[in-house]
């Protein structure tokens, strides 16, 4: 629906109003198919990456970013558990669709690589299918990712939450040292990169930050564009439908000043940046 | 006779130099004409031209006229001379200026009145605008000449009043002019009145050997009015200086011919819908020829369509603001349709299809005429990203599945009104507005009593009494409701038809048709989406059913969740599909009126907000007076995964049994079409090849922020000219009612903010 939104790049996921029924089917499986912890699915076009998209919500994430926009997909345990061919027969539905579209499948979350079996084998079924296969992370789990997984990847999603160490720990409880040497394995790999940089007031505007993100991705070749995302209040809702706090409630969002700047920053490095 | 067809075999060669083929020269064939001569156009818009201080001095000029009207609602009107095709002098917006002329009246924008479809539409929408009808046309029209409206309430039965009070049956031509038929306009330029008389002439003396039946009387009748309707065309074109017995002979010329043409038809018709049919690329062999000839360059050809559209936009008629509310705004359906594949699989996409889109670029986003594309994944990709950037721009366009229409009604279809694809020339119909699906639902439930008054309008039957609804027995009871509405229905079309052949016959639009046309009888239905989803949750839920104190069913409380139509659910999209397949089958069991074909569509244009007002609480807990989804929109809201899940459960609705269109809207946020503004284009050309590849029928496009919507609500002045497309056609945001306002901001957007 209209807010809906991956969340480590504060694309808020649907209310559980929106999630695959259940089967039941999972547990009779004795060939012990690989499941995965799935929050929802969603269709989406050119904000996950390029042309209409499925886009399938995984459960559970690392991470506790301030700006978060899914709190709703923090826990594997509050996801339905489903099947790969399960997940198959949802997208496959779709397929004529979305290859007329000229879009593909992509796994977000929560982080995906918090379940690497789960998504290697959708990703591996999507590329029989000729499928285009996009993966957002964040990449502190990057190593959970083996090079197959990487080869039947076609895009990565990489947010990279901020360049400064301190301000990432804080925004994020994480360490930013995992995502840059994903990034450089990625560039090794020749995986297809797009960043995606939340733009936080007072968080992620630094300039000197910024300046030296720009210098690091520019220095990799797989780099194809980097993604401003201005942040934004939607998922307030679901901290309060949760019970808990939003941090971020009285954060302003940034104004179309601000953003331009950043855009131009990361231009004036040689980057495509939007 | 033989003279002057001689004659006519040699005035056309200076017109048709250099045209290629030899069928259309032998019989009336614009469409062999078209496949003979034209060129089709690959490339993009960069060839393109923009406005000429001329053309904005003119669009200026009516423009400023604009606010004036909107503040009194209308400009101007003529309340003394009922219009005919020659009733008035000619008028002009910038006389010295003007390349296309002709205007309805002798002056922009005043209106006429057109009585012989109903003397108290006119009298009322007079009246409402500070009018006051005159007393001649009143006593000629109460005393002297039957009106359409009148010879309808004649044969009506208590019945059909009955349900057209109740609102079971609704928006009803039958006040007022049925519309929807297409005039072949370009058969003017083509051929010139003179040889179109002549091959009309030649039809009716068919006629002469075969008995004196009552069809047969009243063929001959017609056709005789024809070509009567064909010299008033001549004569009305003349007092603008323009010789249209001849055919045409340049592009500008072409224009001229058509445009008077259709001219002539809204002179003599207030139709619901006055479409032009399909023009640009018949038009663009006479622009091709000029080019070539050094007679015009772009910035003529383009100054000539821009002139042309400028008539287009300002077609008006005189209506109560009733109806106005009815159809948001004041809408004349002058639909134009564009692109499209020729049987050979020619893109029938030429650089005049570009000029007719590049109006709304040159002209800024208008409602009129309604731009509508026919489209094919196939369609060359330099014009479908100049139509997709112009919906991301605009919002002014609608899209309709070539694939689908084309194996139909061939390669020269147009659309009628927003959704009715028309062999051109070919093939009319009998608009038939709708019936509401929904109310009939709650009928069911409340053994033919109507939910809002309790009064018995279907035929009493047994009520459901149990405390919740059951699922088996309500789809019976549902089936009987339906049957009988269906009767009911075709039978009250019948009349109106008839009816309306007798007094307020399309002279000069059925002069522009062969003879016979081939005809439909075009039923609708309203409120798919509200029916689909209160038998889902009949089905998948408990529905408690609350009674008032005379048993009434008047609300329904849902427990649990059931699956909602418009999120390619099968559960939930089948029972739409069963609906649409089981109304059709129950219509088809009807005669209709002239042997019509039976056809239905899946469209309420605005209605959908009356219909909602007129209807009860419905089990899937939509509150009574709640707007319904327009056409065949999922419920506002219930769409829960994106436009393209949605979009694929609208697919689902078998076009066999909807001919006479679907309806989806959708709206869409621009970062709903992603993230990168460059590639929105791109994004929404998948979006639509994908739909049409899916079985998509049509679709709207709007690419809107709510915001937007919002602000232009609370400051219209800012947005004279902010459209948008609601099932079927385009209105002008600030020109909607607050009501039909708070319906489209609260429709469900896709996006991705």
């Amino acid at each position: 629906m209209s807010t809906d939104r991956a969340a480590h790049t504060g694309r808020a996921v649907s209310t559980p109003t929106s999630r695959i029924a259940a089967t039941g089917r999972a547990g009779a499986d004795d060939r012990a198919a690989v499941t995965g912890r799935i929050h929802s699915w969603d269709l989406s076009t050119g904000v996950d990456g390029p042309g209409t998209r499925f886009v399938l919500f995984l459960s559970g994430c690392p991470l506790r970013c301030l700006y978060c926009a899914n709190p709703d997909t923090w826990h594997m345990r509050d996801g339905h558990l489903m099947t790969v061919d399960e997940v198959m027969a949802e997208i496959e539905r779709y397929r004529p669709f979305i290859t007329a579209a000229g879009g593909g499948v992509t796994l977000t979350g929560g982080e995906p690589l918090l379940q690497p079996a789960f998504t290697a084998e959708v990703f591996r079924r999507c590329r029989e299918l000729g499928l285009h296969t996009a993966l957002d992370t964040s990449g502190l789990l990057g190593t959970r990712a083996d090079d197959m997984l990487l080869g039947d990847t076609g895009l990565v999603l990489l947010d990279i939450k901020s360049f400064d160490v301190g301000t990432y720990r804080r925004l994020t409880g994480g360490g930013l040292a995992p995502t840059l040497s994903f990034a450089a394995r990625l560039d090794r790999l020749s995986v297809p990169v797009w960043i995606r940089y939340v733009l936080v007031p007072g968080w992620t505007d630094d300039k000197a930050a910024i300046e030296g993100l720009a210098e690091f991705l520019s220095a990799l070749g797989c780099v194809e564009r980097v993604e401003v995302l201005p942040f934004h209040k939607l998922g307030a809702a679901k901290y309060d439908a949760l019970g808990i706090p939003f941090p971020l409630r009285d954060t302003p969002v940034p104004g179309a000043a601000l953003v331009s700047r950043v855009l131009r920053q990361f231009r004036a490095h040689g980057l495509r940046a939007y | 006779m033989t003279a002057t067809a001689r004659e006519g075999v040699q005035a056309p060669l200076a017109a048709w130099r250099g045209f290629r083929g030899r069928p259309w020269r032998d019989r009336i064939d614009v469409r062999v004409f078209i496949q003979a001569n034209y060129t089709p156009y690959e490339g993009d818009a960069a060839f393109l031209s923009g406005p000429t201080a001329r053309t904005r001095a003119i669009w200026e000029k009516v423009s400023a006229l604009f606010p004036e009207e909107r503040r009194k609602g209308i400009l101007d009107a003529d309340t003394a001379i009922p219009s005919t095709i020659t009733s008035h002098r000619p008028g002009w917006i910038d006389r010295e200026r003007e390349l296309i002329v002709g205007l309805q009246t002798d002056a922009p924008l005043k209106r006429a009145i057109m009585p012989n479809g109903g003397l108290r539409m006119v009298e009322n929408g007079l009246r409402a605008y500070g009018y006051t009808p005159d007393p001649f046309v009143t006593r000629v029209f109460g005393a002297y000449r039957k009106t359409h409206n009148e010879g309808v309430f004649d044969a009506y039965t208590p019945e059909m009043r009955r349900a057209r009070k109740a609102g079971i049956i609704t928006g009803l031509p039958d006040s007022y002019g049925r519309g929807r038929i297409i005039g072949d306009y370009r058969r003017v330029a083509l051929y010139g009145t003179d040889r179109l008389a002549e091959a009309k002439r030649a039809e009716r003396a068919a006629l002469d050997a075969l008995p004196s039946t009552m069809e047969v009387i009243r063929d001959r009748e017609e056709l005789a009015e024809q070509i009567k309707a064909l010299g008033e065309l001549a004569q009305m074109a003349a007092s603008y200086g323009c010789d249209v017995t001849r055919p045409a002979a340049t592009a500008h010329e072409a224009v001229q011919w058509l445009y008077l043409g259709f001219l002539a038809a809204v002179k003599e018709q207030n139709g619901a819908a006055m479409s032009l049919g399909r023009t640009s690329t018949f038009l663009d062999v006479y622009f091709a020829r000029d080019l070539a000839e050094g007679r015009i360059d772009e910035a003529r050809a383009q100054e000539l369509i821009d002139d042309f559209v400028i008539k287009l936009r300002i077609v008006r008629f005189l209506r109560t603001p009733e109806y106005d509310a009815l159809f948001s705004g004041d809408p004349t359906w002058v639909t134009e349709s564009i692109g499209g594949l020729g049987d050979d699989g020619r893109p029938l996409v030429t650089r005049t299809s570009f000029r007719f889109l590049q109006t709304l670029y040159n002209l800024g986003p208008a409602p009129e005429p309604n731009l509508t594309v026919l489209w094919s994944p196939r369609l060359p990709a330099g014009f479908k990203r100049f139509c997709a950037q112009l919906s991301v721009d605009t919002s002014s366009i609608q899209y309709e599945s070539d694939e689908l229409m084309r194996p139909v009604t061939g390669d020269d279809t147009a659309i009628a009104c927003c959704v009715s694809a028309m062999a051109v020339g070919k093939q009319m119909q009998f608009f038939g507005a709708r019936v509401n699906l929904a109310k009939a639902l709650l009928y069911a439930v409340n053994g033919g009593r109507d939910e809002m008054t309790g009064d018995q309008v279907a035929p009493a039957a047994p009520a459901l009494t149990g405390d919740t609804l059951d699922y088996d027995e309500l789809s019976a009871a549902y089936d009987r409701t339906l049957e009988w509405l269906a009767g009911l229905y075709v039978n009250t079309l019948n009349v109106i038809h008839a009816m309306h052949d007798k007094y307020a016959y399309e002279r000069l639009e059925m002069a522009l048709h062969d003879h016979p046309a081939h005809r439909t009888m075009a039923c609708g239905i309203a409120g798919l989406s509200v029916a689909a989803d209160s038998l889902s949750a009949v089905k998948h839920a408990q529905v408690h059913v609350i009674r008032d104190a005379s048993g009434l069913a008047v609300d329904y409380r849902v427990e649990g969740d059931f699956p909602a139509y418009g999120n390619n659910d099968d559960r939930a999209d089948a029972l739409a599909v069963d609906l649409v397949r089981s109304f059709m089958d129950k219509v088809r069991r009807h005669p209709a009126y002239r042997d019509a074909e039976h056809t239905q569509s899946v469209l309420t244009i605005t209605s959908n907000v009356v219909y909602g007002r007129h209807t009860g609480n419905t089990p899937d807990g939509r509150r009574a007076g709640q707007p319904f989804a327009p056409g065949a929109n999922p419920m506002n809201g219930r769409d829960r995964h994106g436009m393209a899940a949605s979009a694929l459960s609208v697919a689902k609705i078998p076009y066999d049994c909807a001919r006479d269109g679907i309806s989806l809207t959708s709206t869409i946020t621009p970062e709903g079409l992603g993230h990168v503004p460059s590639e929105r284009a791109d994004n929404l050309t998948g979006l639509l090849d994908a739909y049409t590849a899916s079985g998509g029928f049509h679709m709207n496009v709007n690419v809107l922020d709510r915001a937007v919507l919002e602000d232009a609500m609370e400051h219209p002045e800012k947005y004279p000219q902010l459209t948008i497309r609601v099932s079927g056609y385009a209105v002008n945001f600030v020109r909607l009612t607050r009501e039909q306002q708070l319906d489209v901001i609260s429709r469900t957007f896709h996006g991705a903010p």
